[in-house]
């Protein structure tokens, strides 16, 4: 158990937005909520998964929508205790605890400023380890846990519990609503005990979220490393390529934000070429035409010089960076983990092979 | 005819006067004075004499000025400010000014959060609470002069701003100051809410300068000239503007400078190098406007929604101390003498040997005296002319976004110890007047519109909503004092909203073009 304040939310929202791998939304404005809320209510405590007892009952919290929309409207601030009344009511049980559904992104910080506004204890783990597009992507459903009953609110105070039959449901529901609710919601879903949440859930991600900022923000106070070299070591990210952005080729489909960037090489990587793909996150990253990593790893684009990730809404022309890979959860590896989000769910034709593996050469194509 | 630019920074103050084929005729730099107007006045005197212009020939003065952004950064002269927020019930979970610094947040008199506003599509979020309003700017008068107004999507829809700055008025009186948040745009609540109560404390900051220039003209008898301010964008602004909207005018400089060398070497796409005592900056050039970084602009330690020039700053400069290193390589900088060079570097009678020594030494340049570079080994000369080089290159080829090589434009008082073959630059060019590339950039500036909206394009198809959104960028250059036969398209952006069913994207474009 330890306390999370003003000065630990900053570090967690950098790590975080790193750990979006391009997507999840910029946490700037989820920071001013916690902010908001913190210096309201006061800090909140963090629990370590080990201490949440079996039986007691956790809320996963999130927004769901439009991150353009989010930076106009906010929240209002009241959206959480609508939840979880809601929640407690439909379930008729007493929430223990909220936790992120998805460390990666602007939904880190959100669980953050509802554990400060409803006096609630919040619990250091998620449901990806990172950021991913749907809501049915989650270690969770590996695990057998619905997402449903899932409770929406706007901060008009428009509500609804869905009760469906599958979480994809859920997230056809949920995204049709939050389009008439102006473009983003609050929901908590995923409702489950402490067991299960130990048993599917990626512990202690919020401790590695505030490590990973912690690192990117002081990578160049680094000594005997280059800054680069820090950052690696610290985000123990494999790198991939450094290049500078020559063009952004986006779609749209669906809900999804779906495009290529190019990147020409830089530096050691003169003369070469790389392509990210990505659908809101980054999918893959091809240089020379050889695939180097792909869903679920982490495919995140930070900048040269600040080492500051960069999202795929912000990618401007002309910009230099530094794609890193990192290793998704274990979980994901899976059989049950690729069905849900393997390179194949995205459309990206390949078998996964770990990016360890990847970087080193190894493509495992036939 | 003939312009007058003014480029007011913290160290000096640059005046030029370019005539109607945009030749410079004369440019003098002058020392910023604590009192800003005698700096302003000597410098527009001298420019005047040296150019032998008849001073009822100017017809356009321009002013770039670091006031407001200095005013910011060491809060001073700033006005208390009312802030009346448009947005409940969304919103309030973000308090206005939540991650400013404390030494700041007492610009703020009061806040309130209103209900109303808008939703992306333009439906109302709530309706008006103009009770709450009045309420409000009541408890507000007499203790403040100046107030502040933002609502969620204003940039979309403004008619909330307008109803509660015409209630302020009724309110408070013809004479209370109002900056509403659609004026300065873009999208994102929390900086644009920022920039506009930044631009509210700086009411009386605007009217001193906007006033001081306007009288230092006509102290000098230049009584023809419409007066422009230089905005953060590189483009105009009328002086009645600039009094509404001073925050406009914040970190013009940098922009200025970019545009000021890529106009004297007559290049509109090119790499800018600005090579100075300690540091190196490369900027972009595109369409004759630099190119932006995707990174807001933190003024004072507040969050803005300006954007700032893409700029690559290295640890090279004249004064970079070079060095052999133990194992026998060869470094150049990244620390300098700085401006201490000469007294410290050879050639001007020192003992460290500097990037200039070394330019000295090879015969690129003659500064000082070069008998004292002669003792600098050949080889090591080269080796470190070779280092200097390399990061030179490097910096181009991470800037530069083809394989074709481009044109480079090299300035800065220490560009002599760059050489001038360089790899990935189809030409160099070292332009004169460059001392004064800020007033330049200030004086051959354009006045432009900027357009922003989110349009779903399963409503009006692509192609036309671009079409649609150029047209009223160019006519937005055309109100706010453009030629319409010169008004270009200078960028053109769409960004689809993530996470959303339907098509809707983030649609900007900017379009720029000559003064009447």
């Amino acid at each position: 158990m330890r306390t999370i304040g003003l000065g630990e939310i900053e570090d967690i929202a950098l790590g975080a937005s790193l750990l979006g791998a391009g997507g999840g939304g910029d946490p700037y404005y989820g920071k001013l909520m916690a902010i908001g809320a913190i210096r309201e209510k006061g800090p909140v405590t963090l629990l370590s998964p080990e201490e949440v007892p079996d039986s007691a009952v956790i809320l996963p919290i999130a927004m769901m929508g439009a991150p353009t929309v989010l930076c106009e409207k906010g929240t209002g601030g009241q959206e959480y205790k609508a939840i979880f009344d809601m929640a407690s009511q439909f379930l008729g049980k007493k929430i223990y605890a909220v936790m992120p559904m998805e460390a990666g992104g602007v939904n880190s910080m959100l669980p953050i400023a509802a554990a400060a506004r409803l006096g609630l204890p919040m619990v250091d783990c998620d449901g990806m380890g990172r950021a991913f597009p749907e809501l049915q992507m989650v270690t969770f459903t590996i695990g057998g846990v619905k997402a449903s009953p899932m409770a929406l609110t706007d901060e008009k105070g428009n509500s609804a519990i869905f009760n469906t039959i599958t979480n994809k449901w859920t997230e056809e529901l949920a995204r049709a609503v939050t389009m008439s609710c102006g473009g983003s919601v609050t929901v908590g879903l995923y409702m489950m005990d402490g067991k299960t949440m130990k048993s599917f859930g990626v512990k202690n991600i919020v401790t590695r979220s505030e490590i990973l900022g912690k690192a990117i923000r002081s990578v160049k106070n680094q000594r005997e490393l280059s800054p680069e070299e820090a950052f690696l070591q610290a985000s123990e990210g494999f790198k991939i390529f450094k290049g500078k952005i020559t063009d952004v080729l986006r779609e749209t489909n669906g809900a999804f934000n779906l495009g290529h960037i190019l990147l020409e090489g830089i530096g050691e990587y003169h003369g070469k070429k790389a392509e990210v793909t990505f659908q809101n996150e980054n999918l893959a990253a091809i240089v020379d035409g050889e695939i180097r990593a792909t869903v679920p790893d982490l495919i995140c684009l930070v900048d040269t010089e600040t080492f500051t990730p960069v999202t795929t809404e912000a990618l401007k022309y002309g910009k230099r960076v530094l794609v890193v890979g990192l290793k998704c959860y274990e979980m994901w590896r899976t059989e049950k983990g690729l069905e849900l989000v393997g390179p194949r769910y995205f459309g990206v034709d390949t078998d996964y092979v770990p990016l360890e593996v990847r970087v080193k050469g190894g493509n495992g194509d036939v | 005819m003939y312009k007058l630019g003014v480029d007011v920074g913290g160290t000096n103050t640059d005046a030029v006067i370019i005539n109607d084929r945009l030749e410079v005729v004369a440019e003098v730099k002058h020392p910023t004075t604590d009192d800003v107007y005698d700096g302003i006045l000597s410098a527009i005197r001298e420019v005047i004499q040296l150019s032998g212009v008849d001073k009822k020939e100017i017809t356009q003065a321009m002013l770039g000025t670091t006031q407001c952004t200095n005013a910011i950064v060491e809060r001073k002269h700033l006005a208390k400010v009312g802030l009346i927020r448009i947005g409940a019930p969304a919103t309030t979970g973000i308090p206005p000014m939540v991650d400013w610094p404390e030494d700041i947040q007492c610009v703020v008199e009061d806040y309130a959060v209103i209900r109303g506003g808008f939703e992306f599509d333009g439906k109302v979020l709530a309706e008006l609470d103009q009770d709450a309003a009045r309420a409000f700017f009541r408890k507000m008068k007499g203790k403040v002069q100046s107030i502040a107004v933002s609502c969620v999507f204003s940039t979309i829809r403004n008619d909330h701003e307008l109803e509660i700055a015409r209630i302020c008025k009724e309110e408070m009186g013809e004479n209370v100051h109002i900056s509403i948040s659609s004026e300065i745009g873009s999208m994102g609540l929390i900086e644009r809410e920022n920039a506009t109560i930044l631009n509210a404390a700086l009411y009386q900051v605007a009217r001193r300068f906007t006033a001081g220039f306007a009288k230092s003209l006509e102290e000098e008898g230049i009584t023809n000239a419409e007066i422009y301010l230089s905005q953060n964008d590189g483009t105009l602004m009328t002086m009645e503007h600039a009094l509404r909207y001073p925050i406009l005018t914040i970190a013009c400089g940098p922009t200025n400078s970019i545009r000021g060398a890529s106009y004297l070497s007559r290049q509109k796409n090119a790499i800018v190098i600005d090579v100075g005592g300690t540091t190196t900056d490369f900027g972009v050039i595109q369409n004759s406007f630099p190119r932006e970084s995707s990174v807001a602009a933190t003024i004072g330690g507040v969050r803005t929604n300006f954007r700032m020039p893409d700029i690559i700053s290295i640890g090279l400069g004249g004064g970079s101390i070079v060095r052999k290193q133990a194992d026998g390589s060869v470094t150049v900088g990244p620390d300098s003498v700085g401006y201490k060079i000469t007294s410290e570097a050879l050639v001007f009678g020192g003992t460290t040997i500097t990037a200039t020594d070394i330019a000295v030494r090879l015969g690129m340049t003659n500064i000082g005296d070069s008998s004292a570079a002669a003792a600098i080994d050949e080889e090591f000369a080269r080796a470190a002319m070779d280092v200097i080089r390399k990061m030179v290159e490097n910096s181009i080829d991470a800037l530069k976004l083809s394989s074709n090589d481009v044109e480079v434009v090299l300035v800065g008082g220490g560009s002599v110890i760059l050489p001038k073959d360089l790899s990935g630059a189809s030409a160099v060019y070292n332009p004169a007047y460059f001392g004064c590339a800020n007033a330049i950039g200030s004086a051959i500036s354009k006045v432009s519109g900027n357009y922003e909206q989110l349009i779903d394009y399963d409503q009006i198809p692509r192609e036309s909503a671009l079409e649609q959104a150029k047209a009223d960028a160019v006519e937005l250059a055309v109100k706010a004092g453009a030629i319409r036969e010169t008004v270009e398209i200078i960028e053109v952006e769409d960004v689809p909203l993530a996470y959303c069913v339907g098509r809707t994207s983030r649609v900007r474009v900017k379009a720029a073009g000559d003064l009447a």
